[in-house]
C-alpha cells in the first residue's frame, strides 16, 4: 500500500512570534526556573540548620556576584510567574478574553513584574 | 447516548480517574502562594547581614517560621503540580517521561522535607 502524501499541519516554528505565545512560553520557562530556585532555597535553609560555618559559608557564597547574579534571575523568575499568575487567574475566572485585553493585560503584567523586581532589589540593597 | 454508567457521570471523575482534582490544586495553591510570595520576600530582607544568631532568633518567630512553612508546603506543592505538565506536555517518550516524573515527584518530595526540617531545628532553637 502506497502512503499519501498527507497535508501536514503548519508547525509552531512558522509562525510569526507574538506577544500572546511568547509570554505563555516565558511562564512554563519562568516556573521550571523556580522549581530549580527551589534548589538553592532548601540548600540556604539546610546550611543555616546545620551551623554558623555551613550558614557563613552559604551567606558569603550567595553574595557573591554570581550568587547574587542567580538570585537575581531567581527574582524575575518569582516576579513574572507571580504577575502572569494572576493573569492565568483572571482567565480561569471568564475575564479578559479579548485580544486586544489579552495584549493590554501582557504589557501591564510585564511592567509589574518589572517594577516588582526594581523595588524589591532596591530596598534588597538599601539593608 | 452515553455509556457512562450512572455511578460515574455522578463521580464525575472521567477516564482518568482524576477529575478536575489537578487543574483544581494547581488554581488553589496558586492563589495562595500571591500573598505567600510577598511575605517571603519581605522575611528574605529580614535575613539580610543576618548572622547565625539572628537567623536562629528569626526563625524563632512563630509568624515568620508559619509563613515559612505555608511558603514551602505549598510551593513545593504547586511546583510539582506544574512540573508535572510541563513534563507530560513535552516529553513523548514514555520512558522517558515516566523517570523524569518520578524524578520531579521524589526531588521534590525530598526538597520539601529537608527545608522543612531545616526550618523547624531553626524555628525550635538552631
Amino acid at each position: 500500500m502506497t502512503q499519501r502524501e498527507r497535508p501536514m499541519s503548519p508547525h509552531l516554528m512558522i509562525y510569526r512570534p507574538q506577544l500572546t505565545s511568547i509570554l505563555s512560553i516565558i511562564h512554563r520557562g519562568t516556573g521550571v526556573g523556580l522549581a530549580v530556585g527551589t534548589l538553592f532555597i532548601t540548600w540556604w535553609l539546610v546550611a543555616a540548620a546545620m551551623g554558623p560555618g555551613p550558614y557563613e559559608a552559604t551567606r558569603e557564597l550567595y553574595g557573591s556576584w554570581i550568587g547574587l547574579l542567580v538570585l537575581f534571575g531567581f527574582s524575575v523568575c518569582l516576579f513574572y510567574h507571580l504577575c502572569n499568575g494572576v493573569r492565568h487567574l483572571l482567565w480561569d475566572m471568564g475575564y479578559l478574553f479579548e485580544i486586544e485585553q489579552v495584549n493590554a493585560s501582557g504589557w501591564v503584567m510585564l511592567c509589574a513584574s518589572a517594577i516588582l523586581t526594581l523595588v524589591a532589589w532596591s530596598i534588597g540593597m538599601s539593608l | 447516548m452515553s455509556l457512562e454508567s450512572p455511578l460515574g457521570r455522578v463521580r464525575g471523575l472521567g477516564t482518568a480517574k482524576e477529575g478536575t482534582g489537578h487543574f483544581w490544586h494547581q488554581r488553589l495553591t496558586a492563589i495562595a502562594l500571591i500573598p505567600l510570595t510577598f511575605l517571603f520576600v519581605v522575611i528574605v530582607f529580614a535575613f539580610i547581614g543576618a548572622d547565625h544568631a539572628d537567623a536562629v532568633a528569626l526563625m524563632g518567630n512563630p509568624l515568620v517560621a508559619t509563613v515559612m512553612l505555608l511558603f514551602l508546603i505549598v510551593g513545593f506543592y504547586h511546583m510539582k503540580l506544574g512540573m508535572q505538565v510541563v513534563i507530560e506536555d513535552y516529553i513523548s517518550h514514555e520512558g522517558v517521561k515516566i523517570a523524569a516524573l518520578l524524578c520531579v515527584t521524589f526531588g521534590g518530595f525530598t526538597l520539601a522535607t529537608a527545608s522543612i526540617f531545616a526550618v523547624l531545628k531553626l524555628a525550635l532553637g538552631g
